[in-house]
Parts: structure tokens; C-alpha cells; sequence
């Protein structure tokens, strides 16, 4: 329960900041002021400025409505086919279907996630929509798996049973009755992917292949401080620990759904 | 006790004298080449590592760029111009222990201008007709018409010379006839030379050299901090030269290149057409801002195409200086009040990345927005450079004395010019220094006049090395690292 | 048994045509020629035209796959565009150093993650429990190539304990290979020793509450001595499941990792292939690695099968 509240705390300030963005930032993010660059922090500059003299807290800002919107849309990705994916490999278990999307799963996974996330951006050009694309892609296996695996155990219990007698069909047995009893699992494990994802956006933008400039993202903010850690620490510390709270946040929210919705797995958590 | 203070005494003389007699060198390079044929592509990396080292030509590029005898002792211009006689070193081998001699010359060069040639620089034999082998040390060269450059052209490392029995393989084991000879590539980390001791030439002085390929910025600050690279020759953070010169275990190397850096605007495509748009564009860049935000202070503003430290050169900055205002009214002028929107393609250097964020936010201010397309260089090799779809693009032209490409009807620029075409015809034929530098000047201020592009700045070659290190390159005539002559201080 | 295996054996059959195939697609339209690229900005077109043909890159697709994929049957994996060498010696060199890493950042990640999960879990519910599980969450949530980065700053550049990246080659010596590898394998091993300590301790918790650890408490055995002798063992399976998830993760996923120490592993080796556009490189690569991790996905279904005859019906 603490762990929930510290994580949906830290997240909400994220949300926050990225929602603030939209209609103010200290300074603008795109204006340039290059005999002002990198500035340590100060009460102008509270993050300090970058190597073209842009505002860090301001980039941190917008980076952050980069960051969450790529996850984000790459979750719904993810979910809007795995989670159908999984109902129809449940529902015809055995059956060549089924076979077929666990198999392609497999095959899904056994590509080397990154790898592909740059063939994809060699292919399209890079940009954050790609970057959403390859991260939406490799949540696709990821829901199909757990709904299909949870959605099995649902089809031997009585009510569904008792729908099939009823005379439901299959599908909509799948969305009357199956999809509601697996919401709390997706919402853990959606979470769990939105992590994964602002790590995964980070490190595409950290090799350049994330949102293109002169939007801000804090993967390339990374990479681009990077040769003046050195004597400009913060640029480099600064979206660092902007990305680890972000994730940190995501992820004792997620352990604390879990534990709030399934009491059961409960002793197996802190 | 005495005693063994003078035995301690010996030991650190000792000690001192083998650091005295140091020979070997580690030299760091962002790209590792993707080959070792200087021959077989148009990667600069090969050049840097084997260019005078391993390979020769006839004639070489000396460090102050002029040009100087190699594998040519002396030469003979027939009085028509129609025909040169080279004399070649007498004694010089190659690594594998074959002699030297005019057949190879004969042998290097028909390959090159062979129909099936893979010489990524066939341009440089145009206009020969023959290579004809006098004797075992004399070949002559048979020209079109007069050729004022060839000595220039041979120097190039696509024209070195090598061994018919080795130049299949001279990809992976280069041999050549310079004072290194090839010892080992370990692939994806570095490549290791050694001296040849039957050169002919003035031996070497270090024992062992090995390029090690770190394409990272920042483990290339690492590598140097940490002393595993005694120096960098093209250091490829200039934000990190303020610690290096900072620190007295290093000295920090600025010097020229040949590095026209330029935002080349497509001069076919509309709105970039039209001369007073290029005019507004090219009013509307602030060159020092991109030197101190992109280069960390590191170049030299130009005006035209064309290399600062060259006698030729005319600073024609003066055209084009920064002023926004008469952009806009430029633009207006143009019937572009509104501003236009346009993509600026940016291959991977940090001039380009950087510099590209800096002239967007300049051209933002007088109305012209632009869409930063961050491209790899097979990418844009491909649609900038050969399909020409692009609007405008940052690049520098690392060619020496490359203004002629403004004369090219199919370069990317998209420009036809009689006038430039003119001049670099007249330009061929002549030999005399003082003609070919009036050519030179016209044509610089022809394509400013113009404003064919606009001119950013000439690249630097900024460099971090040991300080106890001597005999280095300063500057880049051509794209090398020449060892020959570098040797550790005391 | 046999008709499972069989069965399983086509479908890995399949999967490897279809991997193949979407891998030569994917190749087929990435933008950039390998000839240009090769010869730069002074090229004449009709000097590039040479080159491909040199190449074989002006044969039809469908030609260059048959030919690709019937040269890897027999072991063939062509010859690399830029390098002009054959890709399978490349492989096999980058292997060297790829393997030992990723087997490194395991061992490392195994030893750190044992003690810590078990040592939290014989301690459920303590503060001292709360602050490990903390830092765990840490773990996973710091991005290795950042971790990579102060790693380096820390290590190589101010105390200079190890040098800031590269590699020697083995023939320098165990040691000296090993050093070379003691800063990426610790940054690759965080994030998993995190995990692997999570799963580790709900693991053995998970088992302390079945009914066999609790009649061997019954029987006078403590906590400790419980944990140690019965429910370690049960609580092996999950955790050598997720140890080798992360193996093969390490194996492809340390390309980040390997340019910030310019490592010579594999996964250097395709990015920059992907850059210059040597795509025969490419195709081989990810195929070989799609092919590995097929293969060990085909091996631990049949071993499960082996073991639990019920899974067969699946």
C-alpha cells in the first residue's frame, strides 16, 4: 500500500509536469541562447542550460509528454491486438488458431527487440512515431500471452461454463464474461509495459532514433550531454534520475496494483 | 648503504632510458575502415590509416599541403605539355619482398582507369591515354591535353601504387612500399603496423603504431584520459578540448582541413530557384553563433567554397553577413513574406546534428521553418546525394580545391553554370601558378555573388595528443595519419 | 512423445521460413545502397553499377534469397559487403567477446541476486527486507547504458581501476580479457541481478508456505534451515527459467553496452553494419540469433513435455 502511494505519487508528478508543458515552460524549449550555455543550475535556470544554451527544467518538462506519450501509445498498441490475440487463442484451445498466434508469438520474441527497433527507424527514417511503432510492436506477444494465459484457467470456472450452456457463442462469452475478470491483470501488467517502454524510448533516443530535435526527449538529452559529463554533470544527471524516478514510480505502483487487487499474491510481495 | 642508492640510481636510469627509447604509439580514429585498400573505396578511414604509412604514390601530400616526390624521384614535362616522364627510387620494395618498378606503376594505374574499376576517385585519371614503361625504373604518362593538377591528382591515396600480386587481397593484408608494413586487424577494435626495415627511404622511428577505432565521444575522452590512446588525431568532441588543454599530460593540436562545411540549398527546387531567397537565407545565418554552439569556437567563417589558408583565397564573408532584417525584406522581396516551410537533412557528424539545430532555430526567426531530417550517410548518399531529394542539407566537402564541383550539371546542388563551367575548362589547361589563382579567385566570387549556398565555415582538425609527442600532423592537406615522422620526446 | 516432437519440429521449421522471409523483406527495403556508400561522393554512376555487380547485388530477390538461405543450410553465410571477408569468421570473432560477456554479466548477476534473494526472504516483512526489495526496484528501474556512463566516469577516468573500454583479444591473456570486460558485465548485470533477486525471493517464500517446508519446521527445523534445505531446491525452477530468458537477452541486447565501451561483440557489429548498409551482414546476424533463441525455446518445451506428460496435449 506505501508502495503504491510513493509510486503513484512520483508518477503523478510526472504527469503533471508533462501536462504543464502544454500551456507553460519557463523558457521556450526551441529558442536557442548560445552565449548562456551550459549553465550549473540557478534560480534562472533551476536545471541549469544545455550546450546551445536552452533551458534544462524546460526540456525536462516537455521530454517527460515525449517520454509518457510514446510508452503510452505503445501499451494501447500492445494491448488493442494482444489482448484479442490471446481471447480468440483461448477460446479455441488446441485448435490450429490457437497454435498459430502462440507460435508467432515465439517468433515475435525470439527477434532481437532492439535490433528490430532500428531495422524499423533504418526503414522509416527515425522519428517518435517509429519509436512507438517498434516498442508497440514487442508488447504485442507480451498481453496476447497473459490474457491467453489467464483467460484458459476462466474457461474451466462454473459461470463460464454456465454462459455456455446458456448458449453464448465464444466470442461473446470472450467479451461479456472473460475480458471484465482479466482487467486488474491487465492493468498490472499495462504498467509494468509503460515502464518497460519509457526505458525502451530512452535507450532508442539514446542511439538516436527517438523523437528528432528540436523536440526534447530525455534519451537524447542523455546522449547529447554525455561528452560534458564531465564538467557539466547535471546535464548528464539530470535526465538520468528524471528517467529512474519515472520508472521507479511506474513499477511500485504496479507491484502495489497487484497487491491491492489480488490480496492472494500478497505474501509473496513487500 | 651507498651501494644500493647507486643500484636504486642505475635502476631508475634504467627505467628512464627504456622510457626514452619508446617506439610504439596508440593513435585513436572515430571510423574504423572498412578496408585497407586505399584503392577500392571512398572511405577517408582507410587513408588515415595507410596513407604514406603503408602506401605510396608517385607524389605525396607533405603536412603544409604542398606537394612533394615519392615513389618519383624527379619527373620531365615534354614541352607540349602531352607527356610526363617519371623517374622512380631506385632499391624500393614492397612488404612481401618484391622489388619496386615501373611495371607496377604501369599495372596500378591501368587498374584504376579499367572499365571495370571500383576506383572510387576514377576522376583523377581522366585525360591519361598511356602509361608506358620506359625501363624497369622510367614510366611515362601520355595526356589528352595538358594537365596543370596531375602531380596534385597522384598524390591522392586512390593513386598509390601497388603489387599485382597482392592487390586482390590488399582489402584485408595490405602490402605496400612505405616505411610500415601491415602486422594485424583485429576487426571491430584496431589495426597494428610495423616498420619495414628494407625501406627506402628515412627509416621510421617508432617500432609499432596501432589504430584502435573508438566511435564513441565519450569513451573517446575516456580512452585519452585514461591513457590508453596516446593521441587523436581528429578528436571528435571539440567540447572536451578546454579539459584537454587544461591538463599538461596533453596538448591539444588545431590545425586546417580542407573541410568546406556548407548548407547546401537545392538550387532546382523552388523556392530555392530564386537568387534573393538563397540571398535571404544565406543573410539570415549568424556564422559565429553555429562556430560556438556546433564547434565549440573551432573553425574559420568563409564566405565562398574555398579553403582560408589557401593563397588563393578571398574572404568574401562580407556578402553575407548576419542580418535578419534584410532577410525579411528579402523574402518579401521574393513574394515570401508569409515565410515557407522546408526539410534540412542532416547526416551524422556533430557539425551537421548540432550545427543543423542551430541554423533552424536562425531560419525560425526570419519566418522560414524547417523539418530536421536526421539521415545515416548510406541514406543520404542515396536521396541527397544521388536522387538530389532533399531542400537543404549541412555537409562539409572534404575534398582539397573541390570549387570545380560548382561546374557539375549532375552534382546535388541542382545548379547549371556556364560561367562556372567556363572558368574550370580555362582552368585545366593552364600550368602557371598566378593564372591558376586568378581562375581560383573568380570563381570564389562568382559563387557567392550567387549565393550557390551558404557558406558556414572551414572544418578545424582538432586533435589531442600526448605532449611529449612530436612530429604530427597540424593540419590535413588530405585525409591521413602520417607516422612517419613522429617520435616521443627525451 | 514423438508425435509432440514431431509436431513441434515442423512448426520450428516454419518459423525459421518465416523468420527468414521477414528479415529479407525488412532488409530488402531499408533506403541505401551498399556500392555507394562504399565509394563516396566522387563516384560515377557507372563505377558504382561495377561494384554491385561485383557484389552480386544486382541479381533479382528472389535469386539473392534463395541464394542466401541455401548458402546458410550449408554453413555459408556469404561474404561481407564492406569488410570482404565471410561473415561466418566475423560471427565467430565477435562471438569471442560477445559470449564471455554475456556469460560474465550472468555469473556476476547470479551471485549478487543468490544471497540477496535468499537472504530477503529469510527475513520477510523486516526493515531490512523493505530496504533490499527498495533497492532491487532501483535496479531495474536504471537504464544500463546511464549506469554504463558513470561507470566509466567513476572507474576509468577519475580512479582509473580499469581502462575506459576496448578489448585486447584473449590471446593477451585471461586476465587481461577479463578486466576488459569487468565494467560492461557489471553494468549489463544490475538490472538483472535485480530481477533475478525478486523472483529469487518470491520464489523461496512462495515455497516456505508449502506443506512440506511447513512439516520440516514442524519437525524442529528453524526458519533458516528450512529454506536452506528444502525450499531452495523448488525454487530453483522459476529462476533458472529467467536465468535463461537472460541469457539469450544478453546475448543481442548489449549493443548499447558494447558502444559505450566500443566492445568488438556482436551487437556492434549489426548496428554499425545497418549503418554502412552491409546487409548481408545484417540479415545473417539476426537470423542466427532468431535461430539460437527458436532453438532453445524448442529444446526447454520439449524437456517440460519430458518432464510433465500433461503439457503434451497443449
Amino acid at each position: 500500500m506505501r508502495a503504491f502511494a510513493c509510486g503513484a505519487a512520483i508518477v503523478l508528478v510526472f504527469v503533471a509536469a508533462a501536462a504543464v508543458s502544454f500551456v507553460w515552460t519557463p523558457y521556450d524549449v526551441g529558442a536557442l541562447d548560445i552565449p548562456a550555455k551550459l549553465q550549473p543550475p540557478s534560480a534562472a535556470h533551476w536545471f541549469g542550460t544545455d550546450h546551445f544554451g536552452r533551458d534544462v527544467f524546460s526540456m525536462i518538462l516537455v521530454g517527460a509528454r515525449v517520454s509518457i506519450a510514446v510508452a503510452f501509445v505503445a501499451v494501447g498498441i500492445g494491448m488493442g491486438l494482444g489482448v484479442p490475440l490471446g481471447l480468440a487463442a483461448a477460446a479455441r484451445r488446441g485448435s490450429l488458431l490457437d497454435e498459430a498466434i502462440m507460435r508467432g508469438n515465439d517468433l515475435v520474441f525470439a527477434f532481437p527487440a532492439l535490433l528490430i527497433a532500428i531495422l524499423i527507424t533504418a526503414v522509416l527514417g527515425p522519428s517518435a512515431l517509429n519509436a512507438i511503432v517498434a516498442i508497440g510492436i514487442f508488447n504485442v506477444p507480451v498481453f496476447a500471452r497473459v490474457t491467453r494465459g489467464a483467460a484458459l484457467s476462466l474457461w474451466t470456472r462454473d459461470f463460464v461454463l454456465a454462459a455456455r450452456v446458456a448458449g453464448k457463442g465464444r466470442v461473446r462469452i470472450s467479451a461479456e464474461h472473460i475480458l471484465p475478470n482479466l482487467a486488474n491483470l491487465l492493468i498490472v501488467q499495462g504498467t509494468i509495459q509503460f515502464s518497460l517502454g519509457i526505458l525502451a524510448e530512452a535507450g532508442l533516443a539514446y542511439v538516436g532514433l527517438g523523437a528528432q530535435p528540436p523536440t526534447p526527449s530525455w534519451g537524447r538529452m542523455l546522449a547529447e550531454s554525455q561528452t560534458m559529463i564531465a564538467f557539466a554533470p547535471h546535464l548528464a544527471l539530470i535526465p538520468g534520475l528524471a528517467i529512474v524516478l519515472t520508472v521507479l514510480g511506474l513499477n511500485l505502483m504496479g507491484d502495489g496494483l497487484r497487491d491491492l487487487m489480488d490480496p492472494r499474491l500478497k505474501r509473496g510481495r513487500a | 648503504m651507498k651501494r644500493i642508492l647507486l643500484a636504486l640510481a642505475a635502476c631508475l636510469a634504467a627505467t628512464g632510458a627504456a622510457e626514452a627509447q619508446r617506439a610504439d604509439l596508440t593513435l585513436g580514429m572515430q571510423l574504423e575502415p572498412p578496408n585497407l585498400d586505399p584503392t577500392a573505396g571512398a572511405a577517408a578511414a582507410v587513408d588515415e590509416v595507410v596513407y604514406a604509412n603503408v602506401f605510396e604514390g608517385l607524389t605525396r601530400f607533405a603536412s603544409d599541403g604542398t606537394i612533394v616526390p615519392a615513389l618519383a624521384a624527379s619527373w620531365e614535362i615534354a614541352p607540349d605539355g602531352l607527356s610526363w616522364v617519371f623517374n622512380l627510387r631506385e632499391g624500393a620494395t614492397f612488404h612481401d619482398g618484391t622489388a619496386f618498378g615501373a611495371e607496377d606503376v604501369a599495372y596500378s594505374f591501368e587498374r584504376a582507369m579499367a572499365e571495370d574499376s571500383t576506383n572510387a576517385q576514377k576522376q583523377l585519371f581522366e585525360g591519361i591515354n598511356a602509361v608506358n614503361v620506359i625501363d624497369d625504373v622510367t614510366v611515362e604518362i601520355g595526356l589528352d591535353a595538358p594537365k596543370g593538377d596531375l602531380l596534385f591528382d597522384l598524390a591522392w591515396g586512390d593513386a598509390v601504387i601497388v603489387s599485382p600480386a597482392t592487390a586482390e587481397t590488399n582489402t584485408t593484408e595490405p602490402v605496400g612500399t612505405g616505411p610500415f608494413k601491415f602486422a594485424r586487424w583485429v576487426q571491430g577494435d584496431r589495426v597494428v603496423l610495423e616498420r619495414y626495415d628494407n625501406y627506402w627511404g628515412e627509416a621510421a622511428k617508432l617500432e609499432r603504431v596501432t589504430f584502435k577505432f573508438i566511435s564513441d565521444p565519450t569513451a573517446a575522452f575516456a580512452a585519452m584520459m585514461a591513457g590508453d590512446i596516446d593521441a587523436f588525431p581528429v578528436f571528435p568532441a571539440p567540447e572536451n578540448l578546454a579539459q584537454f588543454e587544461a591538463d599538461p599530460r596533453f596538448e591539444v593540436i588545431v590545425g586546417s582541413t580542407e573541410g568546406e562545411t556548407i548548407l547546401a540549398l537545392n538550387n532546382a527546387k523552388p523556392p530555392f530557384d530564386n537568387v534573393t531567397v538563397r540571398a535571404a537565407v544565406a543573410h539570415a545565418i549568424d556564422r559565429q553563433a553555429i562556430i560556438d554552439g556546433a564547434m565549440f569556437g573551432y573553425g574559420i567563417p568563409i564566405g565562398s567554397h574555398f579553403a582560408p589558408h589557401h593563397p588563393a583565397y578571398v574572404d568574401l564573408t562580407g556578402l553575407s553577413p548576419y542580418d535578419p532584417e534584410k532577410a525579411r525584406e528579402l523574402l518579401a522581396e521574393a513574394g515570401l513574406a508569409e515565410g515557407f516551410t522546408a526539410r534540412l537533412a542532416l547526416p551524422p557528424p556533430a557539425y551537421a546534428r548540432r550545427g543543423g539545430e542551430i541554423v533552424a532555430s536562425q531560419l525560425r526567426a526570419v519566418g522560414i521553418e524547417t523539418e530536421i531530417v536526421n539521415m545515416e550517410w548510406a541514406q543520404w548518399l542515396e536521396q541527397v546525394f544521388a536522387n538530389r531529394d532533399y531542400d537543404m542539407t549541412i555537409v562539409s566537402h572534404t575534398e582539397p580545391l573541390d570549387i570545380g564541383i560548382y561546374a557539375r550539371d549532375d552534382y546535388y546542388f541542382g545548379r547549371h553554370d556556364p560561367v562556372m563551367q567556363a572558368l574550370m575548362e580555362g582552368l585545366g589547361t593552364m600550368t602557371e601558378e598566378a593564372d591558376r589563382n586568378d581562375v581560383w579567385r573568380a570563381a570564389q566570387e562568382h559563387v557567392a555573388v550567387d549565393y550557390a549556398n551558404v557558406f558556414l565555415f572551414q572544418l578545424a582538425k582538432t586533435g589531442v595528443a600526448d605532449a611529449r609527442l612530436r612530429g604530427l600532423w597540424a593540419n590535413s592537406p588530405t585525409q591521413a595519419n602520417d607516422v612517419t615522422q613522429v617520435y616521443w620526446a627525451e | 512423445m514423438l508425435g509432440f516432437a514431431l509436431t513441434r519440429l515442423v512448426s520450428l521449421g516454419l518459423s525459421l521460413v518465416v523468420a527468414s522471409l521477414v528479415i529479407f523483406v525488412a532488409i530488402e527495403v531499408v533506403p541505401g545502397d551498399p556500392a555507394a556508400y562504399m565509394l563516396g561522393m566522387n563516384a560515377s554512376p557507372e563505377t558504382v553499377a561495377a561494384l554491385r555487380s561485383q557484389l552480386g547485388l544486382d541479381a533479382g530477390p528472389v535469386e539473392r534469397y534463395l541464394g542466401w538461405t541455401m548458402g546458410m543450410l550449408r554453413g555459408d553465410f556469404g561474404v561481407s559487403y564492406t569488410y570482404r571477408t565471410p561473415v561466418a569468421q566475423m560471427i565467430a570473432d565477435r562471438l569471442w567477446v560477445s559470449l564471455p560477456l554475456a556469460l560474465y554479466a550472468l555469473a556476476l548477476s547470479t551471485l549478487i541476486a543468490f544471497p540477496v534473494g535468499i537472504w530477503a526472504a529469510a527475513r520477510r516483512g523486516s526493515v531490512a527486507d523493505a530496504g533490499v526489495m527498495g533497492a532491487t526496484q532501483l535496479g531495474i528501474a536504471v537504464p544500463n547504458f546511464w549506469f554504463a556512463m558513470l561507470l566509466v566516469l567513476v572507474f576509468a577516468v577519475n580512479l582509473r581501476w580499469f581502462s575506459a573500454g576496448g578489448f585486447p583479444g584473449w590471446e593477451e591473456g585471461l586476465f587481461a580479457g577479463l578486466r576488459a570486460l569487468t565494467l560492461p558485465a557489471i553494468a549489463l548485470a544490475l538490472p538483472q541481478a535485480s530481477i533475478l533477486a525478486r523472483v529469487m525471493r518470491s520464489a523461496l517464500i512462495e515455497t516456505l508456505g508449502e506443506d512440506f517446508v511447513r512439516t520440516a519446521r514442524a519437525k524442529g527445523l528453524t526458519r533458516g534451515q528450512a529454506l536452506r534445505r528444502h525450499a531452495l531446491r523448488n525454487a530453483l525452477i522459476p529462476v533458472l527459467t529467467i536465468i535463461g530468458l537472460q541469457f539469450s537477452f544478453l546475448l543481442a541486447g548489449a549493443i548499447i553496452i558494447e558502444n559505450v565501451f566500443y566492445l568488438p561483440g556482436l551487437g556492434r557489429l549489426v548496428f554499425e553494419a545497418i549503418n554502412k548498409r552491409d546487409l548481408i551482414v545484417v540479415e545473417s546476424v539476426v537470423m542466427l540469433l532468431v535461430f539460437a533463441v527458436i532453438l532453445v525455446t524448442f529444446l526447454v518445451d520439449l524437456a517440460y513435455a519430458a518432464v510433465d506428460p500433461r503439457l503434451r496435449r497443449r
